[in-house]
């Protein structure tokens, strides 16, 4: 016990409160590994909230609701990819727009919605590890997507470093014109890269509709797509790192939280924007530490790419 | 014997430019052909047809006798064509063997590729580390790691473009060295460059092109380098004229100079110190990425340094930024012309307010005066001779030799008393290099103290009277230029990195 | 057949005008098709939204002074933002500075209530208005200049903590003490020596119209005719030639985000001295991020922008007539904002490149 929390109960929820904040910094590394800046983060997780929860709504099944929000975000992540890739468009302005209209559709989606609950996604018991004293609740306790999303971070941090594609993507990043002299498809790459950060950004606002809150409002994801991207930049784009940012901002989510319901004597208004004041910090940290240097950010980032001849 | 490769009638043209038309000529296997011309001439475009990056209009090609259009180069490389790039082709963040394995079709696994990188760079006297970053080698070496990415795929043909734009003349001989021994091996290679002592040495066999259309062809050894000139630019030249110039006191003065590179890759300057007199032109040598752009930027003001460490006519500015230096009549010229120099889309009277406020008055009490800015950008436009349809339309839409020569104008037509200029004639056809080089030796004659940063040894020779080199980011004690021995100035640039060892070790 | 992009060697002038006109029009298509798709008649709806709020003589005498109402803080904060966004400085966090400056300038002047003289209160709160959106703006600009922190997340960020401080001000600090414990402060508009009112019956005219309108003109002759206008300009286009000219970049930086900062912060005190009346939790309606669409809409250009606040101030209007006439839903106008947005973007493509079609066999 600490100051009435359990230490045990903050771990195994911090788990679950990162799971939205991981997956989606997990789908923007890649993005910006392969040099794309894409800012509307947060308009593809709330459309994947809404059609998450839309879809299993209708069809009973939690699983075809992350499936439908993973295509819901790469969706909204194709008019990014059109615009900044074929029209050459600047990718801060597409990206804000990007997440304008992902807030206007998705409460338009989720008209119906709210209030209404979504079916239940249940807990993947693992015979022998779930039973096990005091790990068992902490780590092995938890639905599907907790695990997935650990193991999505494990495959980027896989690919990017040992496979082929994973060397063309960060070529991609990191000179746009010296990968296209070697004959690499520059924008297809990207394109992909786009595409696989808006499904995971869908899935993890299906997450937060679906199982972490779970039901439908207006503006659900609550700046959750813009801490993933300054999650991002505290990982100096590096996966595992993305996890360890992504745990710690859960712990403090879920810390203020407990706090708010122990009955702390601070008002709930300066708990509540305690997260986005704590990753300010940690921004300002990481950004002193290297010294006003990029520190290891992909060379090519947020620049457009266009094969003049 | 069947040629290695034949090309037959390529045509190519750009919206508003004919890059190439109706060009011809074949190689031999093992023949080293020399691709001669101006910027400009349409040596480029010719060479990435043949590479697969872009299609040809019209016209064929034949390897080895079989039909030869290779859509991307990753055919291109398949069929045993392979090229090293002038630029655009490393990546810095990442290491020799990555860098290596992009540029091949199917490489090994990293640890068996390491392995076959260090075996065949001894083997060709290129020693390399396969687990270093790209970012921290020398510019040789990084040219290194684009040949040995070649030369794993072991081609038929292997493509240089202006490979030797980057070594000192040391690191030259050793790069021949290599291509000797591969075409006595019947590897051909296309051997592009404007440098006329090093394809006489070098080339067996040359092809001249000029606007894009083959205007000759000739056994290199057996022509003058006057002659190879004359068929390159299609007229006489006339060396610029120096008159005899008197010195004055000393005008700009560097002491000790010490900073570190803006750039993640960049070289900083240790202990830079010089002092160039009214009237004198120093010219700086080296190897690009030397820390040549650093010293431009601590001498402009962009970075600024300890108060003395840099003097105008004995003033302390080091601490002062561009518009003060200005003001006290520096002026200065960076390498790269769209996007430092010049704003590119911006028009030619934006482009002339960029520089050229603080001296010839265009701003008052903060208020731009458009009438005398546009009056500044006609005048540059007229004495400079650029070629442009007005002074509204934006930097980018000029040649590069035409915004050179309005970005050195409207540097020189300030009145400066001190002028530091990096690389002014690069990429600049002929005639305008000349009239630029004209330029600052005017300027000196007119008791200007001149800073020439150059990788063209040629051109210093030409116009400096003091010559030093960068080096590492120190600078080496100026001395006359008269005089100076071609090995003196490879051994002033700093040798060869360590490469002549590796030879005499394999020797 | 291939569609390839070619650089203009000079931007054009006639697409750049004409490019915001086509994707006005691009968006009332794909609207419609939207509002068909909610079941709606997509013309009645596109009429209801663009042309009734200004003739339909059954509504236009309400709705026509709501224009210059909704389009000033519009106008106000977007021309602050196109400074810095035309210098590549990218303050997205408006809505927080708006926030901040309703929240300063209202307390300047509750701190003096029920003081008469307006003559101290009303500039009195438009300075504390103004110096808050500054203040708040200042963070993310010096932890950039300070520690190269990136200004778009923390500005943004910073739109979060703002939220949270007007909650808790209209709970607690400021909270109405005659207001029998409901959430919110004393009305201002009520208040003759601080309300914000109509200047002329019937226009909508009140002293942030006056600010918008100042503010153009001032922006458009700094563009034009300052050195600093050219320096933003100057950043924006090529940073490095900037350098070269002698610009010092952080205190662009400091200037820009000041400037669109205390903007904001004065259309924040604005708001709340008029139209709103009052803090409350649900003051925050998201003018500070529609104006980064009016800046684009407007090219980046202050007389631009003029126009398109006064566009998006009609999508407003317009959008709840529809709601209230055709129940239309309110969200459906802030996705039509978005896309609006999105055709610009992708029109602009047309006034720096030169579209080709070429057949794949030649290419």
């Amino acid at each position: 016990m600490l100051g009435g929390i359990n230490l045990a109960t903050l771990i195994a929820s911090l788990m679950v409160a990162a799971v939205p904040i991981l997956m989606a910094a997990t789908g923007e590394l890649v993005a910006e590994k392969a040099g794309v800046l894409n800012l509307g983060v947060e308009g593809m997780m709330i459309i994947g909230a809404v059609c998450g929860l839309v879809a299993a709504v209708h069809s009973g099944s939690p699983a075809l609701g992350f499936l439908a929000a993973a295509a819901a975000g790469a969706a909204l992540s194709l008019v990014f990819a059109l615009l900044t890739q074929v029209f050459l468009a600047n990718q801060v302005a597409t990206g804000l727009a990007l997440t304008l209209f992902g807030l206007g559709l998705s409460s338009l989606i989720g008209q119906g919605y709210v209030g209404v609950k979504p079916p239940p996604t249940g807990r993947l018991e693992i015979p022998g590890l779930s039973d096990m004293p005091v790990l068992g609740p902490i780590l092995f306790h938890h639905d599907v997507w907790v695990y997935l999303s650990i193991a999505m971070v494990a495959v980027v941090a896989a690919v990017l470093r040992r496979t082929r594609a994973g060397l063309i993507l960060r070529a991609v990043g990191e000179n746009h014109d010296a990968a296209h002299a070697l004959g690499y498809k520059v924008t297809r790459v990207r394109l992909l890269a786009i595409l696989f950060g808006g499904a995971m950004a869908g899935l993890g606002g299906a997450y937060v509709s679906l199982v972490r809150v779970p039901q439908w409002t207006d503006g659900i994801t609550a700046g959750a797509g813009w801490i993933a991207l300054a999650i991002v930049v505290f990982a100096s784009w590096k996966p595992w790192r993305v996890l360890i940012g992504a745990y710690l901002f859960g712990g403090i989510s879920v810390l203020q939280l407990n706090l708010q319901a122990a009955g702390a004597r601070i008002p709930v208004e300066y708990l509540a924007m305690s997260p986005y004041v704590v990753t300010i910090l940690v921004l300002v940290l990481i950004s002193a530490e290297r010294g006003g240097r990029g520190g290891n950010a992909p060379a090519a980032l947020g620049r457009n790419f266009h094969a003049a001849r | 014997m069947t040629p290695l490769i034949e090309i037959d009638g390529l045509s190519k043209s750009y919206p508003g430019v004919r890059a190439n038309e109706d060009v011809r000529f074949s190689i031999a296997p093992g023949e080293v052909h020399a691709l001669l011309g101006e910027n400009g001439a349409g040596k480029s475009t010719l060479v990435k047809m043949i590479y697969g990056l872009v299609r040809p209009d019209a016209g064929t090609m034949r390897l080895r006798g079989e039909p030869y259009a290779p859509p991307r180069p990753s055919v291109a490389r398949e069929r045993g064509v392979a090229m090293v790039f002038q630029h655009f082709s490393l990546f810095d963040a990442l290491d020799v063997a990555e860098n290596v394995a992009l540029g091949m079709e199917n490489p090994p696994p990293m640890r068996a590729l390491a392995k076959r990188i260090r075996e065949v760079s001894e083997e060709y006297g290129l020693p390399l580390d396969p687990a270093r970053l790209v970012g921290d080698l020398s510019a040789g070496e990084r040219q290194r790691v684009e040949i040995v990415r070649c030369l794993l795929q072991d081609p038929k043909l292997l493509i240089m473009d202006e490979p030797t734009s980057v070594l000192t003349p040391q690191e030259v001989e050793i790069l021949f060295r290599t291509l000797r021994q591969l075409s006595a091996e019947g590897t051909a290679i296309l051997y592009i460059s404007h440098k006329l002592e090093e394809i006489r040495a070098l080339c067996d066999g040359a092809t001249i092109l000029r606007r894009g259309r083959v205007v000759g062809s000739c056994a290199p050894r057996e022509k003058t380098a006057r002659e190879l000139a004359e068929m390159m630019v299609g007229q006489t030249l006339t060396p610029p004229a120096r008159a005899e110039r008197a010195r004055g006191p000393i005008a700009l003065e560097a002491a000790m100079l010490d900073l570190d590179s803006p750039n993640p890759f960049g070289v900083g300057l240790r202990g830079v110190s010089f002092q160039v007199r009214q009237g004198e032109i120093l010219g700086v040598a080296g190897v690009a990425g030397n820390g040549q752009d650093e010293l431009l930027l601590a001498l402009s003001g962009e970075i600024r340094s300890p108060t003395d460490a840099v003097r105008i006519d004995g003033h302390g500015v080091g601490h002062l930024g561009p518009v003060a230096r200005r003001r006290l009549g520096l002026v200065a010229a960076p390498e790269e012309r769209l996007g430092h120099a010049a704003a590119p889309d911006m028009s030619l009277t934006e482009n002339a307010l960029l520089s050229g406020g603080p001296r010839r008055g265009l701003v008052a009490r903060g208020l731009i005066d458009w009438a005398k800015t546009r009056i500044f950008a006609r005048e540059i436009v007229e004495q400079y001779d650029v070629r442009t349809p007005g002074i509204e339309v934006a930097a980018r839409s000029l040649s590069g030799g035409n915004l050179q020569k309005f970005v050195i104008g409207r540097e020189l037509s300030q009145d400066p008393s001190v002028v530091v200029v990096n690389q002014p004639t690069w990429g600049v056809d002929a005639a305008a290099a000349a009239a630029i080089r004209q330029a600052l030796l005017d300027r000196a004659a007119a008791g200007a103290a001149v800073v020439v940063i150059s990788q063209d040894l040629d051109e210093l020779l030409e116009v400096a009277d003091l010559f030093a080199a960068l080096n590492g980011g120190r600078m080496t004690k100026p001395r006359p230029t008269q005089g100076l021995t071609v090995d003196e100035i490879g051994l002033m640039m700093g040798g060869a990195h360590g490469m002549e060892e590796a030879h005499a070790h394999h020797a | 057949m291939l569609i390839t992009l070619e650089k203009r060697p000079t931007p054009s002038r006639g697409w750049a005008i004409a490019t915001p006109v086509l994707a006005v029009i691009l968006t009332m298509i794909a609207g419609g098709v939207m509002f068909a798709l909610l079941g709606k008649n997509p013309v009645e709806a596109i009429r209801t939204i663009f042309w009734d709020p200004l003739f339909n003589p059954d509504v236009a005498s309400y709705s026509r002074p709501q224009l210059l109402v909704k389009a000033a803080p519009l106008i106000l904060i977007a021309t602050g933002l196109s400074l810095g966004f035309r210098a590549g400085i990218w303050n997205i966090g408006a809505e927080g500075q708006y926030i901040m400056g309703a929240i300063c300038g209202a307390a300047a002047g509750l701190a003096l209530y029920p003081l008469e003289a307006r003559w101290i209160v009303f500039p009195l709160m438009i300075l504390a208005g103004a110096l808050g959106g500054l203040l708040w703006a200042m963070i993310p600009a010096i932890l950039r200049t300070r520690f190269r922190t990136n200004e778009i997340l923390v500005s943004l960020l910073l739109v979060y903590v703002a939220q949270a401080l007007m909650a808790s001000m209209a709970l607690g600090a400021l909270r109405n003490p005659e207001g029998g414990g409901f959430p919110g402060s004393r009305n201002l508009s009520q208040w003759p020596a601080a309300a914000n009112g109509e200047l002329v019956a019937n226009t909508g005219l009140h002293w942030g119209v006056i600010a918008a309108i100042l503010a153009v003109i001032a922006a458009e002759f700094l563009l034009r005719r300052h050195i600093l206008g050219f320096d933003i300009r100057l950043t924006g286009l090529a940073p490095r030639a900037a350098r070269f000219a002698g610009v010092n970049p952080d205190r662009l930086i400091l200037l820009c985000m000041g400037i669109s900062g205390a903007l904001a912060g004065l259309a924040g005190l604005f708001e709340v001295a008029g139209p709103a009346g009052q803090i409350s939790i649900d003051f925050a309606s998201g003018y500070g991020f529609t104006a980064i669409i009016v800046a684009f809409l407007g090219r980046l250009s202050p007389v631009g922008i003029l126009l398109a606040g006064l566009l998006m101030a009609l999508t407003y209007i317009g959008g709840e007539l529809a709601q209230f006439m055709l129940s239309l839903p309110s969200a459906a106008i802030q996705a039509f904002q978005g896309m609006l947005l999105f055709f610009l973007l992708a029109v602009d493509v047309l006034s720096n490149y030169r579209i080709r079609l070429a057949t794949k066999g030649a290419a």
